[in-house]
């Protein structure tokens, strides 16, 4: 089983459920965050005062999926994460050791 | 805790001891007053008293009570949102607490001993305590308007009035936003309200009302009790001396002796909600035509014209500070919109009901490119950390409506002009001499503002000090001063 977390622009979330919603994930963990990364942040001004922001407003995406899904999976993010643009984001994969289902107690790929 | 209350005993003192030091000298002058109304006058004059009891004006009445509540609306919670939304997060409830605690405090003085020492005759610059607890104003009382023979309920004036010296003290909150101590705040409205507003109030607006004016001598007779500034015949028509550039003053000056926010320059002190600031900018403007329309005191057309002044010229000021911004900042801002619809508000208060249309225009549009630049190049060249530009936009946009009153009051420029109430007409105008009136009362409040606030300041500061420790500023006032937070996400 691998866990993957991408971080997208905001307004492609909606994109990117469907995607991953096509393909058959059964469910994924939706969080506002912030960061930086190679695309620059901006400046705001109010009245005389500047300021540099520097973090903008990202989405983090993250589902664990069986190890076979996995390629449609990034598949499907890159394709509806992407405006070509910089600041798309970036997609991580990690290894999951094990997965449980709290009601059931199912492990493993039956608790995905 | 004990050195809070012992402050509070000396204010106190002060407080009721100056204006009695008012008394005594009034005490002194009334009876030349009394002589000089009396003898020439004897005839028909003299006398209100003898006169058929004058009755409010049903109509006017309810104009002012209306304008009370609108004037009300503006400090809470117009002005605490505006102000609210430009701190942030973390500070949010201490800007809001200071404002409505602060309306809360100087309504309850107001009448105890605000209106009184304000609105009564004594000098020059105080009046008496002889309404104290508000004695004698009843329902039957009836106070002056600007037409001869036409009175509105006492009381009307009484809450119309207590009005303005609340959202006065309100706006100095703004310059000291996000680092003071909140009794520090309250201790210096006490003694800013009743050393610095109440006789800014009395030397601008105490006059004997316009049934003195019956003739030549009575109206000599009459012009000497006014308040300084009323003699010296500077135009204020609804208080951008006395509450602009009054409460711009006390701002700045606390921006100095409160000094700078921790952090200022290093830390993003963005606003937190401009969402708010633009909904507090809009119940500004709306209260406001309380604030401007019911200082006509009457349901008139004056009151019109000043209602048309302060839609108008505050318009302009929002769109000339907005494209100003555009041009030199590169966008059109929402905050530049909201900063320069005050700004117009704030300018266009001494003038309202005494420039014509045209001349609101061309001072609304004169006061968003000057505010703008008061809280640009001037605030760099300041340099006090006035949080949210009280002294840029109510300073600046006072001074500027105060000295352009003086220029389109000119009947020939489409203004009023300065009605003899002797003469039962306008009186001829002379422009330079206006102007010179202006300027005695800009530079009067700037100085007696300056001084009181100094003065305040250093007081508080030793007692109970100005500015919470560092590390309640770093993690905010909202938990640090009132144990509870805005928002909760």
């Amino acid at each position: 089983m691998k866990f993957v977390t991408a971080i997208i622009k905001p307004f492609k979330l909606d994109e990117v459920r469907e995607a991953l919603s096509a393909i058959g994930v059964q469910g994924i963990t939706v969080t506002e965050v912030k960061g930086f990364g190679r695309q620059k942040g901006h400046t705001e001004l109010y009245r005389g005062a500047e300021y540099v922001v520097d973090f903008l407003p990202k989405v983090k995406i993250e589902a664990a999926v069986k190890d076979e899904q996995l390629d449609q999976v990034i598949e499907a993010i890159e394709k509806a994460a992407s405006t070509g643009k910089i600041g798309d984001g970036k997609i991580f994969v990690f290894d999951v050791e094990q997965v449980i289902r709290i009601r059931t107690g199912e492990t493993g790929t039956d608790a995905l | 805790m004990k050195r809070l209350f012992a402050l509070l005993a000396l204010v106190g003192a002060v407080a009721f001891s100056a204006p009695t030091w008012a008394e005594e000298k009034a005490a002194a002058a009334e009876p030349v007053a009394a002589v000089a109304a009396a003898a020439p006058a004897a005839a028909e004059a003299a006398a209100p008293a003898a006169a058929p009891a004058l009755v409010a004006n049903k109509g006017d009445n309810a104009w002012v009570m209306v304008c009370a509540a609108l004037v009300i609306l503006m400090s809470i919670p117009g002005l605490a949102l505006f102000y609210g939304g430009l701190v942030r997060t973390k500070n949010m409830l201490s800007v809001l607490m200071q404002v409505f605690v602060t309306f809360s405090l100087i309504s309850v003085l107001w009448v105890i001993y605000g209106y009184s020492a304000a609105f009564t005759e004594g000098n020059e610059f105080f009046g008496v305590l002889d309404k104290l607890f508000l004695k004698g104003v009843t329902i039957e009382s009836v106070g002056a308007t600007f037409t001869k023979g036409v009175v509105i309920s006492e009381l009307a004036f009484v809450i119309f009035q207590g009005a303005f010296a609340a959202i006065t003290c309100g706006l100095i909150v703004g310059a000291f936003a996000e680092r003071a101590k909140f009794s520090a705040v309250l201790v210096f409205m006490v003694i800013w309200f009743t050393l610095s507003y109440i006789p800014m109030a009395h030397m601008v607006w105490y006059w004997a009302g316009p049934d003195a004016y019956i003739d030549a001598a009575a109206g000599e007779a009459a012009g000497k009790t006014a308040g300084f500034l009323f003699q010296k015949g500077a135009l204020d028509f609804a208080g951008g001396t006395v509450v602009h550039i009054n409460a711009a003053i006390a701002g700045l000056v606390g921006a100095y002796m409160v000094g700078k926010r921790t952090g200022l320059g290093n830390v993003a002190m963005a606003p937190h909600s401009l969402t708010f600031t633009m909904i507090g900018a809009s119940l500004l403007w709306f209260g406001w035509f309380g604030f401007n329309a019911g200082s006509a005191l009457e349901a008139s057309g004056g009151a019109a014209l000043a209602m048309v002044n302060t839609w108008v010229a505050t318009a302009c000021a929002a769109l000339s500070w907005m494209f100003a911004e555009w041009i030199l900042k590169g966008k059109p801002s929402m905050l530049g919109a909201a900063s320069g619809a005050v700004a117009g508000l704030v300018a266009i208060t001494p003038a309202a009901g005494f420039v014509g249309v045209m001349g609101g225009i061309i001072i609304g549009l004169i006061a968003g490119v000057v505010c703008l630049w008061g809280v640009n190049g001037l605030k760099k060249m300041l340099g006090a950390d006035d949080s949210l530009d009280v002294f840029g936009v109510h300073g600046i946009g006072g001074i500027t409506g105060a000295i352009l009153t003086g220029v389109f009051v000119d009947p020939a420029l489409g203004g009023t002009g300065v009605y003899d109430y002797v003469a039962n007409a306008v009186a001829p105008f002379d422009m330079t001499a206006q102007v010179i009136s202006q300027l005695w009362g800009v530079g009067t409040v700037v100085v007696w503002s300056g001084v009181v606030s100094l003065v305040a300041y250093k007081l508080v500061d030793i007692v109970i000090g100005l500015r919470v420790p560092e590390e309640e500023e770093r993690e905010g006032l909202d938990l640090t001063s009132h144990g509870e937070t805005a928002y909760h996400h």
